[in-house]
């Protein structure tokens, strides 16, 4: 405990939280390790969990009939993986897939949204911390969405 | 000498800029399914061609037309120039049948490019997007010849799919040499076998190694992509004078004489195509200057 309690606070996610909020975070808390090509999560699951990216790369994929997978994003050292155990109706929109070895923590979302509903001010401490993450991907695919390297530039 | 025969000598000697100079093609390399690379000679015994990195040249293709198109090879390596040419328009789909052999014209070099000397000593950014890799290329070459004059050297490299990726076989070395400079390369979409990054080049800005206030940060993509990576480079406090970014417009005579590439009160062609972030941001949101 007083290590993922070490690895938690060294990571930029949760930086400067007060110790009480990371003792009931570290209580959802585990260390997990997914070898090269392991599914982490498929789309269309329940999502009970996030992760933080200790060391390694995660492939965000979508199957796409007939033209089978499509990658639109990955994940690295550091990077958080899934909010989707944050936003109703808690299911994964996208494979999860370790393009190669990869640590992480992961984050159990149902004990922390039973915490969150039982303690609002780590709620709010929560989604403020996961809304800076939602503002940065969202500005990233808005980049993506434009093509800027189409035919067209 | 008198005077009249002293200027008469050199008004002999000067060169016409507007004269192109007959070039070679000695090779052709297709770098991607759009985008080839073409080696250059001159035929004639003039000068030799020097440039400066981010310089451009006017290509002329005999009986169709001119065109921009930045220089791509190595500073250093005067015997050879080269351009990479994206087949976008009427110049450059005629441009791409030509073949080892055939003849251009060629004016330049123009503009004014990176500023690589005055980034002695400091950690340098450098982050393309799909053809802007073109430009900043020679930059890498001067760089990696004077290796022991800066800091960390970081290239950031984004473009649309795999296979879109320009340099290919020369990204691997680059990267294969992790003790001259880091390298990192994503895209923005990814099928099959791709086990690199995916996602945009701006979210590979937090995995570089620089020191913000020391950085110099050399940017050249579509220029949506630039102001992007702009702001994203002063949310990590490298100062706006420090981020420079390569500029296009559409180049006629490339003296800034004719006034096609004015961009507010800037020739692109002569007082560009790098400009300091900090002097034309002004400029980069507006629909039309």
């Amino acid at each position: 405990m007083e290590n993922l309690e070490k690895i938690l606070l060294g990571h930029p996610f949760f930086k400067n939280i007060e110790g009480d909020y990371l003792n009931l975070i570290v209580g959802c808390a585990s260390n997990v390790r997914f070898e090269q090509d392991e599914i982490i999560f498929r789309e269309g699951q329940e999502a009970d969990q996030f992760y933080i990216i200790r060391e390694g790369t995660v492939a965000l994929d979508l199957q796409d009939p007939g033209s089978g997978k499509i990658t639109i994003d990955t994940l690295t050292d550091g990077e958080i993986l899934g909010w989707s155990w944050l936003v109703p109706p808690y299911y994964w929109r996208f494979d999860a897939r370790a393009t190669k070895m990869t640590r992480a923590i992961s984050l159990d979302g149902k004990c922390l949204r039973n915490k969150c509903e039982n303690d609002h001010d780590l709620g709010y401490e929560l989604l403020k911390r996961f809304a800076l993450i939602i503002d940065q991907r969202l500005q990233a695919t808005r980049l993506q969405l434009l093509d800027v390297y189409g035919l067209r530039s | 000498m008198d005077y009249e025969a002293d200027i008469m000598t050199k008004t002999e000697t000067i060169p016409d800029p507007m004269q192109p100079r007959r070039f070679r093609i000695n090779n052709v390399t297709w770098e991607t399914p759009e985008t080839f690379t073409h080696e250059l000679i001159p035929i004639d015994k003039g000068p030799t061609f020097t440039f400066e990195p981010g310089q451009f040249n006017m290509i002329y293709l005999y009986g169709v037309g001119e065109i921009p198109i930045s220089i791509s090879g190595d500073p250093e390596n005067s015997s050879r120039l080269f351009h990479t040419t994206r087949v976008v328009g009427s110049v450059t789909q005629r441009l791409q049948h030509l073949k080892p052999g055939d003849t251009l014209g060629i004016r330049g070099p123009y503009g004014k490019g990176w500023p690589v000397d005055e980034a002695t000593g400091k950690d340098i950014l450098i982050i393309a997007g799909g053809i802007g890799l073109a430009p900043l290329r020679p930059v890498i070459y001067r760089l990696l010849s004077h290796r022991e004059q800066y800091g960390h050297i970081t290239l950031l490299y984004g473009t649309r799919s795999p296979d879109k990726i320009l340099y290919y076989e020369q990204l691997k070395k680059w990267i294969s040499r992790f003790d001259m400079l880091d390298v990192k390369v994503t895209v923005d979409h990814a099928s099959g076998n791709w086990r690199g990054h995916v996602g945009v080049v701006t979210r590979l800005l937090s995995k570089a190694m620089f020191e913000p206030e020391n950085t110099a940060a050399f940017v050249c993509g579509p220029e949506i992509m630039m102001r992007f990576v702009a702001m994203d480079l002063k949310k990590h406090k490298v100062p706006e004078n420090q981020v420079y970014l390569s500029m296009e417009r559409n180049f006629k005579c490339g003296l800034g004489f004719c006034g096609h590439c004015q961009l507010g009160s800037y020739f692109i062609c002569k007082d560009g195509p790098v400009f300091t972030y900090d002097t034309i941001k002004s400029y980069l949101s507006l629909k039309e200057v």
